[in-house]
């Protein structure tokens, strides 16, 4: 059973707010956010227009591309891979619209540069729904009207995805913990907490999807 | 660039207009019984918001499309001397720079009643963040390094951002003119100073609410394209039409000759409301490309350009006779525009909140060199009732009279300041009883004090929203012969959940299943006219279009069904997608029908009704919080919460608890945590990201909550029976959350939000921990 007193985001390896943590060469920073230290720190080909070839693993598919250095994964995944579900709300690490899982971790796509992301599985919004088939997630985002405008619920999504990925039934307060890091003006998350929580069941008894 | 009308008195006397031509002045009858209209219907669009796949103006992207960034004065208060675009003109990608100096920068802006005050690009700044110049490029990144590539030299000037201080004859002029554009106007009617004299109890007090800002999670934004001088435009608007006429304005074009729309949007809550700078120079590039061009707006510049919730200081006096009721407010309120005028302050709830014979209401607006101020969930009124509703609470404690009682004592059923109409119906009293009864008042009012440094307090607080919205609106409804049904309506989805109430309406008139209907909307080239999605309107103007072009479809698919089946058309009704013929048990599928499928598609075409002329529909609130304040550390959370909405018809209780839900979310931030800080030496913002602008998360949500619906039954107020809800579910909240605080330590918190370090000080000067 859920420790009630642990803190969910405790059980993230990787900060959400990767950015900061993870440009550090420091080996011992990279073993406190619990990941290798990133492939970024292998030199990567770069052709004379200051480009460099990267390989992104987006739900399932392989990507290569040449991005800027500079480029962010948001920006990389909705105007390159045309993946517009992560939204930008601020690019800046404070709102969680554009959160995304890499290698099964809620990660804000704004506050991680693209070459980061190589060698990562990436998996955005687009990647739960099977075709038109939404995830049990999704539907009980829809039964519990877990969104108003909606420009925040695909974020709201991804983190729900993450935090059940690490935690099957999580309590109240272990929803709202790890809802924490994704604003939502229109003040949906009454809405939002039930709805994880409604995922959460019905992940138990329709199996893991 | 007109300032919203919305919100303004003017407004009201739109309330009063006819109607669109050919109205229909026979409204339908209310329904006796619903079975979709109340419904809890998961919303028709909600597989695309939950799955990415929705698409809103920031994530269009056109054959060719270029990116603008726009160059914006670092200074509060400045005169552009020189513009230099040498060096960002050589640089990779770009394809256009306008700047002051360009033949563009002329189009007049923020008209008022005197014309023009500015231009799309003015040399004289006066706040930090106003427009320069902007530069159109192949890519975001080569458009944001040629604007920071142009320089730009200023003569800085004065700069007043303290409103107060600004008001006073020797400030700097943020015009030439001054910073009082016009003279404070003052409402009244009885007596106020003779009632003052014969009360049993008066109190009063100033107070104090902060500047908030609506951050919208989608940042404001067009995309812009022209075709064979026809332009097209999508936007991230609450209202297509308004954006439409500012546009054709701005840019001497016909009308017709420009489309708006708003596919999905993320998010207005008033600040939307109007046509943008960004818009007409995403147009003003576009045309000089020749290229589509996209001009979303980042965070920071949002948090500094596009509205704000004003600051207000309101001194409210009010008096009371023995027996609790009410004999004299008078309330003075002062309000900061921002570098441009607009309606600052609201005293609407002084004067109609409650009975009360005399009183007086005293409004001014104070330009400063700050953003221009703009509609904001119930503009002015969170404000007023932060004083008011908080005075009143001090004035029961006075008189001895539980805070419920007193307002029971003067609850209105005539609109005073309508001539002593009456209301179509006011639930605020049953507010006020079902609110206090499901949080169980009495019991948590007197609970023993905790000893410990937590101490739990309850509060109250009614409210009501004086606007009853415009009553134009047509919709046009197509059946097919499947049996499927078209709605054709220019209202925005803002988040509300527009749509799926529109589509159930629908359903419940032609007796068909919500999925049966697809809804077109919020398109000037495509649909038709309805108001902007704000100051709680949508519902209860458009629905009832909605309702009148189905009806139309109904009587003409009857009509059809009678001839083809040789029936008497008063023997046939509709249910379940098809028609019923009485005495028979069988029933004929809209899809059977042979007429049907020959005329391709039945039209009705739905006009809204005008408001009752006799009658007043507005909707009522009451609305109860229970906090912990830490007396060591002095936060404050609210833990337990129950709103009362009267709102009249429900028509679906998981979007309207989802509206009633955001309400109280912004009453926390308004009450807790809101509030923009301004550097008063530079004028700048200093509250520039939600890491120092904090709003609500759900951390800061009680779990505890209950919504009470008090639905009256309006049978007058439209032909659905809806009042608005936006709006009145936010009014109250931050100041049943004052009151409460006010419980549990025994200081009255003025200003807002009530910090930390406010209520450490107040428990310091003077005791009771
Ligand atoms: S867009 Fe990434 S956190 Fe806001
Ligand atoms: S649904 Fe609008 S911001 Fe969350």
């Amino acid at each position: 059973m859920t420790d009630r007193k642990k803190d969910p985001r405790d059980q993230q390896p990787v900060s959400r707010r990767g950015f900061l943590t993870t440009v550090s060469t420091s080996a011992a920073a990279a073993a406190v956010v619990g990941v290798a230290a990133p492939a970024a720190a292998a030199p990567a080909p770069r052709d004379d227009t200051g480009t460099v070839a990267i390989v992104l693993r987006v739900n399932g598919r392989r990507h290569r591309l040449l991005v800027e250095p500079r480029d962010r994964l948001i920006s990389v995944l909705r105007e390159r891979l045309g993946l517009t579900g992560a939204k930008p709300g601020c690019e800046r690490g404070e709102c969680g619209a554009c959160t995304v899982l890499l290698d099964g971790v809620t990660r804000y796509s704004c506050m991680t540069l693209a070459v980061e992301a190589q060698e990562r599985e990436i998996t955005t919004i687009e990647g739960l729904a099977q075709g038109e088939e939404v995830s049990a997630l999704q539907q009980a985002f829809i039964a519990e009207d877990g969104y108003q405008c909606g420009f925040c619920t695909p974020g709201q999504v991804m983190a729900a995805e993450g935090l059940l990925r690490t935690n099957t039934s999580p309590t109240v307060d272990a929803v709202r913990a790890a809802m924490s890091g994704n604003l939502c003006r229109c003040g949906a998350y009454g809405h939002i907490v039930k709805s994880v929580q409604q995922a959460a069941a019905a992940r138990k008894t329709g199996g893991a999807k | 660039m007109r300032e919203s009308r919305i919100y303004t008195p003017e407004a009201i006397e739109d309330e009063s207009l006819p109607g669109l031509p050919g109205a229909n002045d026979d409204p339908l009858k209310p329904w006796d019984k619903t079975t979709v209209v109340g419904a809890r219907v998961p919303r028709i669009d909600g597989q695309d918001r939950v799955g990415g796949t929705a698409v809103y103006t920031r994530d269009i992207s056109l054959p060719g499309m270029l990116h603008g960034v726009i160059v914006r004065s670092p200074h509060a208060h400045a005169m552009v001397k020189r513009i230099d675009v040498t060096a960002a003109r050589a640089m990779p990608g770009v394809h256009a720079i306008v700047t002051t100096e360009s033949p563009e920068a002329k189009i007049p802006w923020t008209l008022t009643a005197r014309g023009a005050m500015s231009q799309l690009f003015d040399p004289h700044c006066r706040y930090e963040g106003e427009e320069v110049a902007a530069v159109a490029a192949e890519t975001l990144p080569q458009a944001a390094d040629a604007a920071r590539a142009i320089v730009v030299e200023y003569e800085t000037l004065p700069a007043i951002v303290d409103y107060a201080a600004a008001a006073k004859p020797d400030a700097p002029k943020v015009h030439a003119a001054g910073n009082l554009p016009s003279p404070p106007r003052t409402t009244q009617r009885g007596n106020v100073d003779a009632a003052f004299a014969t009360a049993a109890a008066v109190v009063e007090r100033t107070y104090h609410t902060s500047c908030e800002l609506h951050t919208p999670l989608e940042t404001h934004g067009s995309v812009a394209q022209w075709d064979s001088g026809d332009l097209k435009v999508w936007d991230s608007t609450q209202g297509v039409y308004a954006v439409r006429a500012g546009l054709a304005q701005a840019l001497k074009l016909p009308i017709s000759s420009v489309r708006v729309a708003s596919p999905y949007m993320g998010g207005g809550f008033g600040s939307k409301l109007e046509l943008g700078k960004y818009t007409v120079i995403a147009a003003v590039l576009a045309r000089l490309t020749g290229r589509a061009v996209k001009c979303v707006l980042t965070r920071e510049e949002s948090l500094r350009c596009v509205g704000n919730r004003p600051a207000n200081t309101i001194t409210v006096k009010v008096a009371a006779g023995k027996d609790g009721r009410l004999l004299a407010i008078d309330a003075d309120l002062v309000g900061a525009s921002g570098a441009y005028p607009t309606g600052a302050v609201s005293g609407y709830l002084m004067l109609d909140l409650y009975t009360c014979p005399n009183v007086r209401v005293r409004e001014s607006s104070v330009l400063i060199n700050a953003g221009q101020a703009r509609a904001f969930r119930a503009p002015g009124y969170p404000q007023a009732a932060w004083a008011l509703e908080q005075a009143i609470d001090e004035l029961a404690a006075k008189l001895g009279i539980d805070p419920v009682e007193l307002r029971l004592k003067n609850v209105p059923t005539v609109s005073q300041s309508r001539n002593g109409l009456p209301y179509s119906s006011t639930g605020l009293a049953d507010c006020l009883r079902k609110g206090a009864e499901s949080f169980d008042w009495s019991a948590s009012r007197t609970r023993a004090a905790s000893k410990s440094h937590i101490k739990r307090g309850v509060g109250v607080a009614a409210g009501m929203w004086g606007y009853g919205g415009e009553p134009r609106a047509t919709v046009i409804a197509k059946l097919y012969p499947d049996g499927s049904l078209n709605i054709n309506s220019g209202a925005a989805d803002i988040g509300t959940g527009t749509k799926t109430v529109f589509a159930q309406v629908a359903a419940e008139e032609l007796g068909i299943a919500v999925d049966r209907v697809h809804i077109e909307h919020a398109d000037t080239g495509t649909t038709q006219y309805a108001p902007g999605s704000g100051g709680s309107q949508t519902v209860l103007v458009n629905t009832p279009a909605v309702r009148s072009a189905v009806a139309a479809v109904k009587q003409s698919v009857l009509a059809l069904a009678a001839a083809e089946l040789k029936k008497d058309v008063n023997t046939l009704s509709v249910r379940d997608g098809a028609i019923v013929i009485a005495g028979e048990t069988r029933t004929v599928p809209f899809a059977a029908l042979r007429s049907l499928a020959q005329a391709q598609q039945v039209v009705g075409v739905g006009q809204r009704a005008p408001h009752p002329t006799d009658k007043v529909a507005l909707p009522f609130a009451a609305h109860f919080a229970e906090v912990e304040v830490n007396t060591r550390t002095g936060e404050v959370r609210v833990v337990r919460y129950v709103a009362a909405q009267d709102s009249g018809r429900v028509m679906n209780p998981l979007t309207f608890e989802n509206q009633v839900l955001g309400g109280v979310t912004m009453g926390i931030g308004f009450a807790l945590t809101e509030q923009r800080i301004m550097d008063g030496p530079t004028g700048k913002l200093a509250s520039g990201s939600w890491h120092d602008y904090k709003i609500p998360t759900a951390m800061d949500f009680p779990f505890a909550f209950t919504w009470v619906s008090v639905d009256p039954q309006d049978k007058d107020c439209n032909s659905t029976g809806a009042k608005g809800l936006g709006e009145p579910a936010t009014i109250p909240a931050a100041a049943a959350i004052a009151n409460a605080v006010h419980d549990a330590i025994g200081r009255r918190m003025t200003d807002a939000p009530i910090t930390p370090a406010a209520v450490v000080s107040a428990l310091a000067t003077t005791g009771r921990r």
